[in-house]
């Protein structure tokens, strides 16, 4: 399968793609590893007129300590992040869920930036930043803002970063210690989740996110509120779909993605509280 | 577009399309026919090459994106008399393959996954080689290829 044609632009810096994008209007499209964009594109379920190659932009791949957080450079690798000591020890949750992501051929390619940008709630990492508090930041024509990951969902495959805005750091809260676990329900190994589920637990916080429950990944609030009223695990995870919209397809109907959810907040609460 | 890209250490410059595939480009431009198109969505790892010594699928890159790049294919594994690369031969001596087809993938990312562990067990042997599908379903002997080949089987 080969994608419609388009011309093809090869950009050396953040600054320099984000001209790149404005000068060639709406149908451009970035491309960083491109193990998102380019399915889509062989299927012609995406015709950009335009691709901006950022892949090389390589000084936004970076693991940093920022202090209270740990901060990831968006053309840094899944490999990278699985392999990262800083993210293991600060953010073990996040190193883990990227070693979750597709295989080891496609992980040698895609990018956190690239799988958030893209915005699938069936993806991993989009649910695992939000689970966490992630603040993204996005570069634009007329400088920086910061984005939190749950303004940043607005629908499938739909941000909330204009057509000229890159993704350039993604900001992730340091754990502390905290209990954490991550939940992928899928028939085969590199197989998107049929539904997944983040979470972390430290006294009486907690974050939990659902992977393929709705059009955007989803916030389980009603779960950290249950619990931090009192709640066993067991009827917290009773709340597991408050939040939810799922969707039927070929892997699942709403009911069993409504009870699988359920069970997989009971597991990861279960483990993130040993 | 005009790209260079050095494949099994020869250096290929041509134009192509921006939107021609690196599997294509191996194929019909380089004229490397070992790499093969399975599934063509990049679920099944026949495309497997190495980019800059690390496994990727073929059909999910764009030759323009390996510009500059170092590719090798299941060609460049075999020395140039002949000897078979020690993956190879260990999927020769335990009949890693059956019809074959997936088998230049398995050597490529089998390689990858040794490099960045070469002493897996045999359950990372197995997570280690999840983008590879083998149609046969020959895993058993593939694995134990694989074990056999970083050093013997645990």
């Amino acid at each position: 399968m080969i994608p419609a044609a388009f011309e093809y632009v090869r950009a050396g810096s953040a600054e320099e793609a984000i001209g790149l994008i404005g000068e060639h209007g709406e149908d451009a499209k970035f491309l960083a590893g491109g193990h998102s964009l380019l399915p889509l594109m062989k299927l012609r379920l995406a015709q950009p007129t335009v691709l901006v190659d950022i892949g090389r932009v390589t000084d936004l791949s970076y693991i940093r300590d920022g202090g209270d957080h740990i901060a990831i450079g968006a053309l840094t690798r899944h490999m990278d992040i699985e392999n990262s000591q800083l993210l293991r020890a600060d953010v073990p949750l996040l190193a883990h869920a990227a070693s979750h992501v597709g295989d080891p051929q496609v992980r040698h390619r895609g990018t956190i930036g690239g799988s958030l940008a893209h915005a699938d709630p069936a993806s991993d990492l989009p649910a695992t930043t939000l689970a966490l508090g992630a603040t993204y930041v996005a570069q634009g024509p007329n400088g920086t803002r910061q984005i939190a990951a749950g303004d940043f969902y607005q629908g499938f495959l739909t941000s909330s970063l204009e057509p000229d805005e890159m993704l350039t750091e993604i900001r992730v809260p340091k754990m502390n210690g905290a209990g954490w676990s991550f939940q992928k329900f899928n028939r085969r190994a590199q197989d998107w989740a049929i539904v997944g589920v983040a979470a972390w637990r430290r006294n009486g916080d907690s974050g939990v996110a659902l992977v393929n429950m709705g059009s955007t990944p989803v916030l389980a609030s009603s779960v950290s509120t249950a619990l931090a009223g009192g709640a066993s695990i067991e009827d917290a995870a009773q709340q597991a779909a408050a939040e939810a919209d799922p969707q039927a397809d070929l892997n699942a109907s709403i009911e069993y993605r409504t009870h699988l959810a359920k069970v997989l907040v009971k597991r990861a609460l279960t483990e993130a509280s040993n | 577009m005009e790209i260079s890209v050095t494949v099994n250490g020869v250096m290929h410059t041509g134009n192509v399309e921006p939107r021609t595939l690196l599997v294509q480009y191996i194929r019909e431009h380089v004229g490397l026919t070992g790499t093969n198109i399975g599934c063509d969505t990049s679920s099944c790892g026949a495309c497997s090459i190495h980019l800059n010594g690390e496994a990727v699928k073929s059909c999910t890159m764009l030759a323009v994106q390996a510009d500059g790049q170092n590719i090798t294919t299941i060609e460049g594994m075999a020395d140039a008399d002949g000897t078979l690369h020690p993956m190879q031969q260990a999927f020769m001596e335990n009949h890693g393959l059956q019809c074959g087809y997936c088998t230049p993938g398995m050597v490529m990312a089998a390689t990858s996954l040794l490099g960045e562990n070469p002493n897996p067990t045999e359950r990372e042997v197995r997570i280690g080689l999840e983008g590879n599908l083998c149609r046969c379903t020959g895993y058993h002997n593939i694995v134990q290829s694989v074990l056999a080949a970083a050093g013997g089987a645990k």
